[in-house]
C-alpha cells in the first residue's frame, strides 16, 4: 500500500497519516456528498468508473505505449455481457460474482483476438486499427438483433438486475446504524473496493516483470526484444489485462443504470478516456484516476458555473456546457501535448520520456 | 449546521473540503426525509414538479418546448389558486437538463428525488427516460412521459410510468394501414437508421404490413448520420417495391427521398414523425412531394384552440410538437392530486392510474401499463412544399383532417360519441 | 446487370471523393510519417464553408448565374481550409516533429475535436442544407442512372489528381517535396527549406480536403458538423489499401474502396440470406416460407467494410496494393 505514494518513501509515519486521513475522508464522502443531493453520489459513482476505465487504458497507453482508440469496446462487452445473463431478456439472473468474472474474461478475450492481429503495427498504424475496432464492435452490438435478436439492437436491454448478495440489494436504500444508506452509497462502496484493488493491482503489476518489460517496449520495442523480452506476448498481455478492466467496469455500469443500449460506447466515449489518462499523466497511476476525476465532474461544474454566468451576461445559454466540455477536451488533449506532455501528475520515467529536448 | 444550507454547488465544494466535520450532517439528512413531496407554510404549501429534458445539445428546442408546456399548466393552476388537503398551494417547476444521454437519466432522476418532486413530467427521449425511469420507481415517483414513444418505457412492470404519447407501436400501424388502404402495395421495403428511434418504428410498420398481406423485403439499415442511401436504393430498385418506409430522422430521410428518385424509383416513400417535417422540402427538394408521414398524437394545429392561444401570449411563439402533450401530463398530475386530495405520491398514484380528462391533444385516459388508451394518430403529406395533415387515425379508424377538426373545436358535443364505441 | 453497373457507378461517384481526401492523407505521411487526424475535419469545414457561401449568395438574389455561385463558394472554402491546414500544422504538429509518436496523433485528435466544436459553434448543430440552385438532369446509359453533379464529381477529381500529379512531378516544389519524403536531412542539406515544404503539404491538403467537401455536400445536398470524421477515416483506409505514402495509391484505393462498399452494400445482404442456400432454407422451412429471410449480414453492416479491409490490408500487405514510397515503416 505504501508504494501508491510515491512521496511517501523518506518517512513512513507521515505517509501512513496520509493514508488514514485519505481513507477516512473516502469513507465519510457519500455521505457528505448526499447533504448536497444524493445526485452527487452518483455522478462521483460514474466518476469512479470512469477511473476504472482510465486506470484499464493506462495499462495499454500508460506502461505498454500502444495507443488505443477503441477501448470502451471492452466497456461495452463487459457491459452487454453482465446484460445479457441478468436480464429478462434471456431470462436469466445469474449472480453478479459469477457474471464480472465471465465478463472480464470476455473482455480479455476481445482482448487478445484485437491484439493478435494487430501487433506487428507501429504505434499510428494500431491507433486507427483500434479504432475500427471499436467501431465494428459497436456496429455489431447494434445489428445482432437480426437475423436472431442476440443483443436487442439499438433498443437495448432493460430492467438489468442490481447487484445482490443474498438478500442484500445494492439498489434498495437501507439504515444502517441509524444512517439513511441509499443504492448510490452502496454503491459507491463497493466502486471504491473495486477501485483499490485495481490500483493495487496496477500499482505491483507495474513494479512487476511484466510492467518493467511494458515499459521496456514503450521505450524501444526492438531493444526490448533484444534483451530477450518476449514482446508479443508482453504486448498481448497489455491488451488484456486493459481490456479486463474495462469488463469489469462495464459490468458494474450496466448493473447501476439498469438500462443500456449501443449508444453507450460510441467513439467519443473511448476519446473521452484517452482524455482523462493523457490529462492526468501517462503511465502514472495516480495522475490518471486524478484525470478522471476532473473531467468527469467538469460538465457538472460547467453547468453550476458557466450557464448561469452566459444567462447573467446574455440572458440566454449562447454556448451550451456541453460543448465547452467537448472544447476543453480538445484544448487539453493539444495543450498536454504542447506543454506538459506527461500529464498534470507525471510518472518519473514517463517525464524522462517525453522530454523531447533532453534526448 | 450552516455548512449544510450553502446553495448546491457551492455546498459541494465546501463539503467536500471540510468533509470529516461534517460526517454527522449524514444524521440530520435521516430526519428530513421523513417529510412528504411539498413544505408547509405559512400560507400554504408548495408543490414541485420535475421536468427533464435536453435543454442543451442537438434538440434542445424540443426540450425547451416540452418545458414550455410544463410552465404554462403550472402557471396556469397557480394562477387559479388550488386547494389540495385543505391548504392552498403553489406548484413550482423545476427543470433539469438531461443531455439526452442515457447515463444523464438516473442523475437528473436523482436530483427531481433528492428535491422530493411530487411528480415528474418527461424525459424527452425514450433512450434517457428508461434509465431514469428505474429511479423514479424506486422513490415512488410519478413520471408522465409526452414524448418517449418508445413501448419498452412502459412495460417494465413500474406502476408510476404513464405517457400521454402514443407508442412506436401505435404510430406503425398507423401509418401502415394508411399506406396499405390509400396505396394498396404488393412489395413494401423497409429501412431504418439502426437508433432505437428508427429501428423500433420500423419494426412496428414491417409487422402491421406483413400483417396486411404485403410483402416486405429484407430490412435494410443504415446510420444516423448517413447520407449516401445510393447502394441501398440501387438494390431495392431491382426489386421494384410499390411503397418504401424508412424510420428515422429528416436528416437521412432527405437524402434518402432525393437520391430515390434521382435513380427513379416511382414507389411511394412514407416516414415515421422524425422525417415529418418542413427540413424535408428543404433536403430534397422537388422530390419530397407527395411523400406521406405519421405523428404520434394529434397535429399541433389540432390542439385545443384554449391551449394554443394561451401558449402563443405566454410565449410569443407557436408549440413545436411536444408541447400538449407535456403540458396535458402536468394537468393531469395536478388533477390526480386534487381527485386524492394529497400531494402524497402515494395517495394520488391511484387517482392518476384511473383518471379521465379532457386535455389540449383529446380525452387522456390510462390503461393498466400507464399508455394512453385510443392514442391518435396523425398521418401528412407533402403539398406544395409545406407539410399537411391528410388524417387523423384512432382506434383503428381513419378520419379525414378536416372532419376532425370540426369535432375537435367543440370537444363537449364529441365526447359522447368518443365512449360510445 | 443494370443494377451491377448503378452500383458501380455509386461507387465511383464516392470512391473520386475518398481518393481526393485520401490524396491528403498520404501526402502528410509520405513527407513526415504523420497521421493527420483531423483531415476529415478540414473536409467538413470545406463543405460548410462553401455551403454557407452558396447560401447567402442564393439568397441575396442578386441574380449571379449557378455556376459564378458555386465557383464562389469553392473560392472562399479554398482558402479558408488551406489557412486551417497551415495553422495546423503550425500550431499542433511542428513543435511535436521530434516527440515520441505518440504526441502528435494525441494532438490531431484534440484539433478534431476542436474543429468539429468550433463548426457547431460557427455554422449550426443541426444539418445544413444545400440550396439546390443547378437543375440536375439525370442520364441514362444502359438502364442506369448517372447526374450531372456525379458526373462533375468524377471529372472535377479527374483533373484535381492530374493537376496534383503534375504539381508532385513537374514543378521545383513537387521535386522538394519529393526530396522531403526521401530523407528529411539531406534534402535539408540538399537546400530545401523543409518547414516550407511541409506547410506547403498541409497547405495542398487542405485545399484538395476542400474541393472534396464541396463536391460531397452538393452531391448529397446537406452538411453536418460530424460529417468529417467517418469521411477520413474511410479515406485514411483508402490510403493505407494503395499503400500510403502513394500518390497514385491513394488515388486506387480511394477508387476501390468506394465501389467495395457500393458492391458490398449492394450484394451482401443477397449472399448471406440463408434463405438462398437450399440445404439450410430446408432446415429453416417455417422462417424461409413466403420469400421470408435469414440474411446474415445486410446492408447494416456497410461501414464495417472500410475497416475490414483497413485490417486486412494492415495485417496481410502492410505496404499496400501499391507499396509504399517509405518501406521501412510498417
Amino acid at each position: 500500500m505504501m508504494r501508491l505514494f510515491q512521496g511517501g518513501k523518506d518517512s513512513p509515519v507521515a505517509a501512513r497519516a496520509a493514508i488514514l486521513l485519505v481513507g477516512l475522508a473516502l469513507l465519510v464522502l457519500p455521505f457528505a456528498l448526499a447533504q448536497a443531493g444524493t445526485a452527487w453520489v452518483r455522478i462521483t459513482n460514474l466518476a469512479i468508473l470512469f477511473a476504472l476505465l482510465a486506470l484499464g487504458l493506462n495499462i495499454v497507453v500508460g506502461f505498454a505505449g500502444l495507443l488505443d482508440l477503441g477501448y470502451i469496446a471492452f466497456y461495452g462487452v463487459g457491459a452487454y455481457c453482465y446484460a445479457l445473463l441478468a436480464s429478462p431478456h434471456f431470462g436469466l439472473h445469474l449472480p453478479f460474482w459469477v457474471i464480472l468474472p465471465i465478463g472480464a474474461a470476455l473482455a480479455c478475450l476481445f482482448g487478445v483476438l484485437l491484439g493478435a492481429p494487430t501487433l506487428k503495427l507501429r504505434g499510428d498504424y494500431l491507433a486507427i486499427v483500434t479504432l475500427g475496432f471499436g467501431e465494428i464492435i459497436r456496429i455489431l452490438l447494434n445489428n445482432l438483433a437480426q437475423p436472431i435478436n442476440i443483443t436487442n439492437g439499438p433498443q437495448g436491454i432493460t430492467l438489468i438486475d442490481p447487484f445482490r448478495i443474498a438478500g442484500f440489494d445494492f439498489s434498495k436504500p437501507e439504515r444502517w446504524f441509524g444512517l439513511m444508506v441509499s443504492g448510490p452509497i452502496k454503491y459507491y462502496y463497493l466502486l471504491l473496493v473495486v477501485l483499490i484493488v485495481v490500483m493495487v493491482v496496477n500499482v505491483r503489476l507495474q513494479d512487476s516483470r511484466i510492467g518493467r518489460a511494458w515499459v521496456a517496449i514503450r521505450e524501444d520495442e526492438t531493444a526490448a526484444q533484444a534483451m530477450g523480452i518476449n514482446t508479443r506476448n508482453v504486448k498481448l498481455l497489455a491488451f488484456a489485462m486493459g481490456a479486463s478492466f474495462g469488463g469489469i467496469a462495464g459490468g458494474m455500469f450496466a448493473a447501476m443504470q439498469s438500462f443500456i443500449s449501443p449508444e453507450s460506447f460510441v467513439l467519443v466515449e473511448s476519446i473521452m478516456v484517452l482524455a482523462m489518462v493523457v490529462l492526468g499523466g501517462m503511465g502514472n497511476i495516480w495522475g490518471v484516476v486524478l484525470g478522471a476525476v476532473l473531467l468527469s465532474f467538469v460538465p457538472e461544474l460547467l453547468r453550476y458555473t458557466v450557464e448561469p454566468m452566459q444567462k447573467a451576461i446574455f440572458g440566454r445559454t449562447l454556448v451550451d456546457p456541453e460543448v465547452i466540455r467537448m472544447l476543453l477536451f480538445g484544448l487539453a488533449l493539444v495543450l498536454m501535448m504542447l506543454y506538459r506532455p506527461a500529464g498534470l501528475w507525471p510518472s518519473r520515467t514517463r517525464r524522462r520520456e517525453l522530454a523531447p529536448a533532453k534526448r | 449546521m450552516s455548512l449544510c444550507n450553502v446553495p448546491h454547488a457551492k455546498r459541494l465544494i465546501a463539503t467536500t473540503a471540510t468533509v470529516f466535520l461534517l460526517a454527522a450532517c449524514g444524521n440530520e439528512e435521516a430526519s428530513k426525509s421523513g417529510e412528504p413531496s411539498g413544505s408547509a407554510g405559512a400560507t400554504g404549501i408548495t408543490v414541485k414538479i420535475g421536468h427533464a429534458a435536453p435543454l442543451t445539445g442537438g434538440i434542445a428546442h424540443l426540450g425547451k418546448d416540452n418545458e414550455n408546456g410544463v410552465r404554462l399548466a403550472v402557471d396556469e393552476a397557480n394562477a387559479k389558486g388550488l386547494t389540495i388537503g385543505g391548504q392552498k398551494v403553489t406548484f413550482e417547476m423545476l427543470s433539469e437538463d438531461d443531455e439526452g444521454k442515457e447515463n444523464k437519466g438516473p442523475i437528473v432522476a436523482q436530483k427531481f428525488v433528492d428535491a422530493k418532486v411530487a411528480g415528474v413530467v418527461g424525459h424527452l427521449n425514450s433512450g434517457v427516460t428508461i434509465p431514469a425511469s428505474a429511479v423514479y420507481n424506486t422513490a415512488g415517483i410519478p413520471m408522465i412521459s409526452g414524448s418517449a414513444t418508445n413501448p419498452k418505457f412502459t412495460e417494465q412492470g413500474f406502476a408510476i410510468t404513464f405517457r400521454t404519447v402514443g407508442r412506436d407501436d401505435q404510430q406503425g400501424p398507423a401509418i401502415a394501414s394508411y399506406l396499405f388502404s390509400e396505396y394498396k402495395p404488393k412489395t413494401a421495403a423497409v429501412i431504418d437508421d439502426a437508433t432505437s428511434y428508427g429501428e423500433g418504428l420500423a419494426n412496428e410498420v414491417e409487422k402491421a404490413l406483413k400483417a396486411a398481406g404485403v410483402t416486405v423485403l429484407p430490412r435494410e439499415k443504415g446510420n444516423s448520420m448517413q447520407t449516401d442511401w445510393k447502394a441501398i436504393l440501387t438494390k431495392l430498385r431491382g426489386k421494384k417495391p410499390d411503397a418504401i418506409f424508412y424510420g428515422g430522422m429528416d436528416s437521412g430521410a432527405g437524402p434518402l427521398m432525393k437520391q430515390g428518385r434521382e435513380l427513379g424509383l416511382q414507389a411511394v416513400f412514407a416516414f415515421g414523425d422524425g422525417a415529418c417535417t418542413e427540413k424535408m422540402k428543404e433536403l430534397a427538394g422537388e422530390a419530397s412531394e407527395g411523400l406521406i408521414c405519421s405523428q404520434a398524437g394529434i397535429p399541433v394545429a389540432a390542439a385545443s384552440k384554449d391551449f394554443l392561444e394561451a401558449y402563443k401570449a405566454k410565449f410569443n411563439s407557436d408549440p413545436l410538437i411536444y408541447a400538449p402533450f407535456t403540458y396535458d401530463a402536468t394537468n393531469l398530475l395536478i388533477t390526480a392530486m386534487q381527485n386524492a386530495d394529497s400531494v402524497d405520491p402515494a395517495k394520488y398514484l391511484p387517482e392518476l392510474a384511473k383518471i379521465s380528462m379532457v386535455g389540449s391533444s383529446g380525452r387522456i385516459e390510462f390503461d393498466a401499463k400507464g399508455d394512453r388508451k385510443d392514442a391518435e394518430m396523425t398521418i401528412f403529406t407533402m403539398k406544395a412544399g409545406t407539410i399537411v395533415p391528410l388524417a387523423i387515425i384512432k382506434a383503428g379508424q381513419s378520419i379525414p383532417f378536416e372532419e376532425f377538426t370540426k369535432g375537435a373545436a367543440d370537444p363537449a358535443p364529441a365526447e359522447p360519441k368518443e365512449e360510445s364505441k | 446487370m443494370d443494377i451491377f453497373l448503378q452500383q458501380l457507378i455509386n461507387g465511383l461517384t464516392l470512391g473520386s471523393v475518398y481518393a481526393i481526401v485520401a490524396l491528403g492523407y498520404t501526402m502528410v505521411y509520405g513527407i513526415i510519417q504523420l497521421i493527420n487526424f483531423a483531415h476529415g475535419e478540414v473536409v467538413m469545414v470545406g463543405a460548410m464553408v462553401a455551403l454557407t457561401v452558396i447560401s447567402a449568395l442564393t439568397g441575396a438574389q442578386i441574380g449571379l448565374p449557378p455556376v459564378v455561385i458555386v465557383l464562389a463558394g469553392i473560392a472562399c472554402a479554398v482558402p479558408a481550409c488551406m489557412a486551417i491546414g497551415y495553422g495546423m500544422e503550425r500550431i499542433a504538429y511542428r513543435p511535436l516533429r521530434k516527440a515520441p509518436r505518440l504526441a502528435p496523433l494525441i494532438t490531431a485528435i484534440g484539433i478534431s475535436i476542436i474543429l468539429q466544436h468550433v463548426a457547431l459553434l460557427v455554422f449550426s448543430r443541426n444539418p445544413l442544407s444545400f440550396p439546390q440552385i443547378m437543375p440536375n438532369p439525370v442520364f441514362e446509359i444502359a438502364g442506369a442512372h448517372i447526374s450531372a453533379v456525379q458526373i462533375a464529381i468524377i471529372g472535377g477529381s479527374v483533373v484535381v489528381m492530374a493537376g496534383l500529379t503534375f504539381l508532385v512531378y513537374r514543378t521545383r516544389l513537387g521535386i522538394a517535396m519529393r526530396a522531403t519524403s526521401e530523407n528529411v536531412q539531406v534534402a535539408g542539406l540538399m537546400g530545401v527549406n523543409i518547414d516550407r515544404v511541409i506547410s506547403s503539404t498541409f497547405v495542398i491538403g487542405a485545399a484538395l480536403a476542400a474541393i472534396a467537401g464541396v463536391m460531397i455536400g452538393t452531391y448529397y445536398g446537406i452538411a453536418h458538423y460530424t460529417m468529417g470524421a467517418m469521411l477520413g477515416l474511410k479515406a485514411f483506409s483508402a490510403a493505407v489499401l494503395g499503400g500510403i505514402g502513394n500518390l497514385a495509391g491513394a488515388m486506387l484505393g480511394g477508387v476501390l474502396l468506394g465501389v467495395v462498399e457500393a458492391m458490398g452494400a449492394g450484394y451482401i445482404g443477397e449472399f448471406t440470406d440463408l434463405c438462398q442456400a437450399p440445404w439450410i432454407a430446408g432446415l429453416m422451412t417455417e422462417r424461409c416460407a413466403d420469400g421470408g429471410n435469414f440474411v446474415l449480414f445486410g446492408s447494416n453492416y456497410q461501414d464495417v467494410f472500410a475497416f475490414l479491409v483497413l485490417i486486412a490490408v494492415l495485417v496481410f500487405r502492410p505496404s499496400g496494393l501499391l507499396g509504399e514510397r517509405v518501406s521501412d515503416r510498417a
